[in-house]
């Protein structure tokens, strides 16, 4: 899975049918502390209602892709899977929450 | 998925039994605020409408040849749709 910062929509009306409804958003890898790697980056159908500016987890694998979407023959590689809360690297120091203050 | 450009398109006469009829496409990839991202590739058309100078998503490896159908064929990138509004909100250091 990759660390990812959502970044953008994207929206076709000329796509295969699949694709039909589903929300594509462009998503930028991160680093644990949240900087963009800035190069890296992936279009992920949105599984969780994610928005720009949300720290994602995104699935890159077309296996694993089609179990979460429940359809052998999906033709789809990339999910948002999961909204991060919050990011602990006690190694690095790292610490980094999208929590709003409570 | 990932951002593409229709570049041209290709014709070949000769090939597997199981590409004929899909329309071959050359895409440069590229990065998300539209930049140059590496060197074009063929790609078959699952959009049916995509031609040059189009903005595209594209997908590679098993789920290219999965746009299809048949599904079960030697293709490894295909053009999923035709991009009709590209919003990036986060301009400061853009991927």
């Amino acid at each position: 899975m990759i660390l990812g910062r959502v970044l953008g929509t994207v929206v076709s009306t000329v796509q295969h049918p699949y694709y039909r409804g589903r929300k594509q958003l462009l998503v930028g890898a991160t680093l644990p502390d949240g900087t963009l790697d800035g190069t890296r980056y992936i279009l992920a159908l949105d599984m969780v209602g994610a928005g720009p500016g949300e720290t994602v987890l995104v699935e890159d694998e077309g296996n694993s892709a089609r179990q979460i979407l429940a359809d052998a023959k999906a033709p789809v590689r990339s999910l948002i899977v999961a909204i991060v809360d919050d990011v602990d690297v006690p190694a690095s120091g790292i610490r980094a929450s999208q929590r709003p203050p409570a | 998925m990932r951002l593409g450009r229709v570049i041209g398109t290709l014709v070949a006469t000769a090939k597997p039994d199981a590409m004929k009829g899909l329309k071959l496409l050359i895409v440069r990839p590229l990065t998300a605020d539209l930049a140059d991202d590496g060197d074009p590739f063929v790609a078959t058309d699952a959009s049916a409408q995509a031609s040059s100078g189009d903005l595209v998503t594209w997908e590679a490896a098993r789920e290219a040849a999965l746009l299809h159908d048949p599904w079960f064929i030697p293709v490894d990138h295909a053009v999923v749709g035709i991009v009709a509004q590209h919003a990036l909100e986060n301009p400061e250091g853009t991927p």
